[in-house]
């Protein structure tokens, strides 16, 4: 069978996977006794492992497979987990990534994988939960037997059950009358010889009390011995749990069973939810913790199945754009048809424009949505890098990472994770201290790096926090003069804001040291160049002591603005509204000059005043004047400046498109954009006209 | 190499111009030109071409002709230049023409003509003659602002 098709699906997968590996055992490492954690990490090496099986990669396949094993053993409490349990496992992932990588670039995906390999097999002989160390790692209160039991049935991991029309609609009447719908997982001793026997005690007894709609394996399976140590059941009951537990544990070799109640069928999707514990009055005596994890692992998936759906539509983003041109194209068509209809005065034709108007609408909305994607994308890489970065410089980082739901467009997703990284390391590099100084400081050993973006308006803010020594304003001034690039008489009136700019300029590094990690000769110049080209801004607050944060404020998208649509005589023009800070009008004796200068009064400030007719050398037409001006005040950092404009047309959401090189740099003109009558207006570049 | 190369033939201020129909992406009827400030004098501006925007160059105002209302007949003819469009406007764009390799000549190297850079040729079909238009140098606009 020729694989070459499935090969970008395995490959995306596993990249997810491998995600979510990373992801996993970094939760694993603040919560090492955590059980999901580990169901989780362990259903993604198993896919991993069944998807490059199937694919031929097989050095994929055995390295995963090594990594289930111990995983299994984890999760069975056969060996505990250790700090150097998880660096193998974050190498493992490490390895697998290559191997994808080198899929990717047409390789066989095959490297050295015995090292590793043969680590993983040693580490059977790492201390068995009975005699470890401080019991890390070890489930709470679980008593060995039962973790027997598990580990028997290591196929239990997914019960995935799926149910047709049939039984979901019994399962159904029976909630609704009143009945109990139970899930069992039926564990017979691996001892046992004769298991069908056991199971066709089993099915009697639950005959006895209730109804079993559905066994997996098949009946028939079950009586011809074709299953490993267990089998489950959906059995219809008016018993309580305690009562249907009794019916299975009085059965000689026969294990403590896994019951969940069934609450609801879902029609749409093939899952169901289970709802786990009975009322207390008939909790079973020995409340068992494998059979709760068990539950809360099938309920979580049907949850966690939505995200990962949606993750994995990859399009190419020149089919975004050119999917949005046809839709302008289409939206401009459409005006020229309602211009066509309101002349025909057809009523029939008035009612479908007016539908097909709101269709195109909604059509427009979703295809601008389509191309935002949530930050996480880009913020997911990075708890996995503090860590290492943290290890390799023997600091302790907690990073915290906050609203990264938050929307970005496309473009500019794909343009910031190169900024963050190195704003990330520089302040684990060079603001959080050695754990000895930060305890001698009086601070918490572990250093605090906090990444948060939101929402701001029309722009997404995106904080680097981090709680270490703080920028130093002297020792900036100092440094900057002997780099040149700051006069020392110019160092004394330079406010503190002043001073921690001086770190953007090309050139500067505070560092005494200078690492692996950063300064390397790209400094935040970099970041702050690379902002900038993203139309954005950033800005550093410190204080000496307490901590330093970068604030990088971004438009939420390059391609698509909120702008504010002016007339001059008769032609339109668009002012981005990020740039507005008000509209106002006035009457020709309000404006006053100065030194040739108009200007005029504004709560008091004195507003310096630019004609655009001027700036643009816009030819004078007939049209009739209003009494009032149109002024819209605009600005870039503190200062202001009102345009003189002559009528406001109204915002709206526009599309950027460039002018082409031929028009080479216009320094008044930003862009052009397409208005919805198919006329081409032009985007004013306010920060040239300060 | 062809012995036999196609060209779109049209009229700028009374006189016959010739573009080699491999550049040539289509040929538009005048719409709606927005004006753009403190573009080059020979810029007529930017109009939309489904839902691309592609400056426009009025050839007339390149070769320092006299300005013209357009009318009915005016053209603008988009050109993809090495993946860039642009559009020219002419005052007419008349038909294709096949015209053999050997009956396009040299341009006349008169120095006179502060145009002659504009051409790469002239070419012979029957009486009448057609001027080739040098496309690189006409909208290398960046060179000679």
């Amino acid at each position: 069978m020729d694989m070459t098709q499935y090969l970008n699906v395995f490959l995306e997968e596993s990249r997810e996977h491998l995600q979510k590996l990373n992801e996993s055992l970094l939760d694993l490492e603040g919560s090492p006794q955590s059980r999901e954690v580990l169901d989780e990490i362990f259903r993604s090496a198993h896919t991993l492992k069944g998807m490059s099986a199937t694919m031929g990669f097989t050095d994929v396949a055995e390295l995963t497979h090594e990594m289930e094993n111990v995983l299994h053993k984890l999760r069975n409490g056969e060996i505990s987990n250790s700090p150097e349990i998880l660096d193998m496992l974050f190498k493992c992932v490490d390895l697998l990534d290559s191997m994808v990588n080198d899929i990717t670039n047409g390789g066989t995906g095959s490297l050295p994988i015995n090292h590793l390999v043969a680590k993983l097999k040693d580490s059977e002989n790492l201390p068995k939960t009975g005699g470890n160390q401080s019991g890390v790692g070890e489930p709470v209160g679980k008593p060995v037997e039962e973790s027997r039991e598990i580990q028997d049935r290591p196929d239990n991991i997914v019960t995935s059950f799926e149910f047709n029309e049939y039984e979901k609609n019994l399962i159904k009447q029976a909630i609704d009358q009143g009945f109990q719908c139970y899930h069992l997982v039926v564990n017979i001793d691996p001892r046992c010889v004769m298991k069908s026997a056991r199971a066709f005690m089993i099915f009697k007894n639950m005959e006895e009390i209730g109804e079993i709609i559905k066994s997996i394996p098949s009946v028939q399976d079950i009586e011809e011995e074709k299953f490993d140590t267990g089998f489950d059941l959906i059995v219809i009951s008016r018993e309580p749990q305690e009562v249907i537990r009794k019916g299975l544990v009085t059965i000689t070799e026969v294990g403590e069973p896994d019951i969940k109640r069934i609450t609801e069928v879902f029609t749409a999707p093939d899952t169901f939810e289970v709802i786990k514990d009975a009322p207390p009055n008939c909790q079973p005596v020995n409340t068992n913790p494998p059979a709760k994890t068990e539950a809360q692992k099938d309920t979580q998936s049907p949850a966690q199945a939505k995200p990962r759906a949606s993750q994995t539509v990859r399009v190419d983003t020149t089919r975004l754009d050119s999917l949005m041109n046809l839709v302008g194209e289409l939206v401009i068509n459409k005006t020229r048809l309602e211009q066509i209809g309101r002349f025909a005065q057809l009523p029939d034709l008035t009612e479908t424009m007016e539908q097909m108007d709101r269709i195109t609408t909604d059509l427009q909305n979703v295809v601008m949505k389509v191309r935002m994607v949530p930050i996480d994308s880009v913020f997911s890489r990075f708890p996995r890098m503090v860590r290492d970065l943290a290890r390799d410089l023997g600091k302790e980082i907690e990073l915290i990472v906050e609203g990264k739901e938050t929307e970005l467009d496309r473009t500019v997703i794909d343009e910031i994770g190169d900024p963050l990284v190195h704003l990330l390391r520089n302040s684990i590099d060079h603001g959080v201290e050695e754990p000895a100084i930060r305890l001698a400081a009086g601070k918490r050993e572990h250093g605090r790096v906090i990444l948060s973006s939101r929402h701001e308006g029309n722009n997404v803010v995106i904080e680097v926090e981090d709680d270490g020594k703080g920028l130093d304003p002297e020792k900036i001034k100092n440094k900057a003069i002997e780099k040149g690039l700051l006069l020392p008489e110019e160092a004394q009136d330079l406010d503190d804001s002043s001073v921690y700019r001086l770190v953007l300029l090309p050139g500067f590094s505070t560092a005494d040291k200078v690492t692996d990690v950063s300064g390397r000769g790209v400094g935040l110049d970099a970041v702050k160049n690379k902002i900038e080209a993203l139309s954005g801004s950033i800005h550093i607050e410190s204080v000496p002591g307490v901590g330093t944060k970068f604030k990088i404020q971004l438009p939420l998208t390059l391609a698509i603005i909120q702008a504010l649509l002016v007339l001059l005589e008769n032609e339109t023009y668009a002012i981005p509204l990020s740039f507005i800070a008000e509209t106002t009008s006035v009457t020709p004796d309000q404006i006053n000059n100065i030194q040739e200068q108009e200007v005029m009064l504004i709560r008091g400030d004195v507003l310096p005043l630019v004609r655009l007719h001027k700036v643009f050398q816009v030819p004078p037409s007939d049209l009739p004047r209003e009494e009032e001006i149109n002024i819209v005040i605009v600005r870039k950092g503190d200062k202001r400046v009102g345009l003189i404009v002559d009528t406001l047309v109204g915002q709206q959401e526009i599309v950027i498109k460039p002018l082409g090189k031929l028009l080479g740099n216009i320094p008044v003109i930003a862009g052009a954009t397409i208005l919805g009558n198919g006329q081409v207006s032009l985007i004013i570049d306010v920060a040239s006209l300060f | 190499m062809e012995t036999e190369i196609q060209l779109v033939a049209c009229a700028i201020e009374g006189e016959e111009y010739a573009i080699d129909i491999r550049s040539v992406q289509e040929i538009i009827r005048l719409q709606e030109i927005t004006r753009v400030p403190q573009a080059s004098s020979f810029v007529s501006g930017v109009i939309n071409l489904r839902g691309m925007v592609i400056p426009v160059m009025d050839m007339r105002r390149r070769f320092g002709f006299p300005g013209k209302v357009p009318d009915e007949t005016t053209r603008i003819v988009i050109i993809n230049w090495n993946g860039l469009l642009v559009g020219i406007l002419v005052d007419s764009v008349s038909e294709v023409i096949r015209l053999p390799r050997r009956d396009i000549e040299q341009p006349p190297s008169c120095s006179s003509n502060v145009n002659s850079e504009f051409f790469t040729g002239i070419g012979k079909l029957g009486s009448r003659l057609l001027i080739m238009l040098n496309l690189d140098k006409i909208l290398g606009i960046n060179s000679d602002v």
